[in-house]
């Protein structure tokens, strides 16, 4: 079994407009953002709606359960390999991430992940998801 | 307005360097203009466009007109990565159609090779692009955003490892007769099978190659290109099209040439069954075949069956694909393979493709550019042309 090993995070540039979230990540919580014009989420989070562009967009809380949409393990190239995914959460959006603590010959699409929370260098933690 | 022969191509060049250690950027530019200008027949005070993308070193065309010694009435510089050349001839076409140019140059170059560039690398635009924060800390590379959507195709539709390999295949039986090609060796599908994998399920020779070098094409007002040397190769159709992640309903089943093709098709006025040549943008095996399916020259989910037993081989398959070798085994400058998707689809209208690969007769061709990462943000660019009388 090949474990994901841990890799060194850049950190995120946060801004003004996505500090909650990033805030949110340093307390456990993933957070992505629903408009109460057209109700949609949306991903990543934005101030204007992409949807229907209102400006009524709020920060909710995901539950951080999905399925893997697609990934691909980065075998060559890079100091330690990594699994680069789109996740699918439940509440609908799909996001770009990274499957972790698993065995890397084991992920496939559609395999059930739950969100947890890496460190990167300087900077706030970011969610990924594991089996 | 339709820009539907209110425009021809008439200059090309494609440089022959495949590594410019000695070189600078700018001055690759500089050659590649001179190149078309003296396949057109054409001198620089003949131009009044200029065209160039994020390739171009210094501040777009601020830099490279006055570098190139050039005086214009119209500039361009979008940048839709390595589809940015077929949206500069579309553009060409509209402002010559419009009356704010008659003769337009575009240059494409670049040193990647030189440079020590990889597909690899993660790629990071910079602080204040707005999906960075969400996606540079997952090493979002080159290799592995075409990776993804290779995995979703084969989970939808049991694409296989085999078949996008025939894509490598028959560029590989293409480049063989190419001088310049960096890689000259026909290869089978067990070669790209036994490659090792870069970033599952594209092994390496899925992968185009990292090459310095460059191109130039002039695009003129018909009055104009009748005046040099035949034959006239005009252009009929064109669409352009940016696709990302759609707010979170990602969706890597298709790519944004299900949206140029079909405005590039009923400009022309034809449809795909009609074209006897396509330059169809090859950053990677997968790139290809999302972009025949989305063009409509098979159905959606086929495109595995379509690409297998050297359907795109020309002399044997039914669509003859980039005959120079395309970015699988020629050159890919600058890391943007658009320029010589448009390169080597003209030369197969004049009858100037080598002759082993020559298609007989060709008088209809299409050109077709992705630009960015097809697993999240491209440009789709489709370019179709004729040959004239
Ligand atoms: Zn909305």
């Amino acid at each position: 079994m090949l474990m994901a090993p841990e890799r060194k995070l850049p950190a995120p540039s946060v801004g003004p407009d996505n500090k909650p979230f990033f805030d949110a990540a340093a307390n456990g919580k993933l957070l992505i953002k629903q408009c109460s014009a057209c109700g949609e989420h949306h991903f990543y989070p934005r101030p204007i709606c992409p949807h229907c562009f209102s400006d009524k967009t709020n920060w909710v809380e995901s539950a951080g359960k999905g399925a893997i949409y697609s990934y691909s393990v980065m075998r060559r190239g890079s100091p330690v390999q990594y699994v680069i995914a789109y996740v699918t959460l439940a509440e609908g959006v799909t996001m770009l991430t990274n499957i972790v603590d698993c065995d890397l010959d084991a992920i496939r699409i559609g395999q059930a992940v739950r969100v947890v929370f890496k460190p990167t260098e300087g900077g706030p933690p970011v969610p990924m998801f594991a089996p | 307005m339709s820009i539907k022969r209110k425009a021809a191509l008439v200059g090309i060049y494609e440089h022959p360097t495949r590594k410019a250690e000695d070189k600078s950027v700018a001055q690759l530019h500089a050659e590649v203009a001179k190149g078309a200008l003296e396949d057109a027949g054409l001198t620089k005070k003949d131009i009044d466009g200029y065209f160039c993308a994020g390739d171009a070193p210094g501040l777009g065309p601020l830099s490279m007109v006055d570098y190139l010694g050039l005086k214009v009435r119209h500039v361009d510089s979008t940048d839709t990565g390595g589809s940015s050349y077929l949206v500069h001839v579309s553009h060409a076409a509209q402002a010559i159609a419009a009356g704010k140019c008659d003769i337009a140059l575009v240059t494409l170059a670049g040193r990647p090779r030189s440079e020590g560039s990889s597909g690899t690398q993660p790629r990071n635009y910079g602080a204040a692009t707005p999906d960075g924060p969400f996606e540079y800390p997952y090493g979002g590379a080159t290799a592995n955003m075409y990776a993804m959507v290779a995995m979703r195709h084969m989970h939808e539709y049991g694409t296989t490892a085999e078949q996008l390999a025939w894509i490598k295949v028959a560029a590989s039986h293409h480049a063989q007769h190419n001088p310049h090609a960096m890689l000259r060796e026909v290869v089978t599908v067990q070669d790209v099978l036994d490659s090792p994998v870069i970033a599952d399920p594209l092994h390496r020779l899925d992968c185009c190659v990292v090459s310095d070098g460059g191109g130039a094409v002039i695009v003129a007002r018909p009055e104009i290109a009748k005046s040099l040397r035949p034959p006239l190769v005009n252009i009929l159709g064109t669409g352009e099209a940016v696709k990302g992640q759609l707010g979170g309903k990602v969706d890597l089943t298709y790519s944004a040439a299900a949206w140029s093709g079909p405005v590039a098709f009923a400009e022309a006025g034809v449809k795909p069954s009609d074209i006897q040549y396509a330059s169809i943008y090859d950053s990677f095996t997968i790139t290809v075949l999302m972009q025949i399916e989305d063009l409509g020259f098979c159905k959606k989910g086929e495109g595995g069956r379509f690409v297998s037993d050297g359907n795109l081989i020309s002399g044997t398959g039914r669509l003859p694909f980039n005959t120079d070798g395309g970015g699988l085994c020629n050159n890919h400058p600058a890391n943007r393979g658009g320029m010589t998707k448009v390169i080597e689809a003209v030369r197969q209208l004049r009858g100037e493709a080598h002759p082993k690969v020559q298609v007989k007769n060709c008088r209809l061709a299409l050109a077709q550019g992705t630009g960015g990462q097809l697993g999240s943000r491209h440009g789709s660019a489709t370019l179709i042309m004729e040959r004239g009388e």
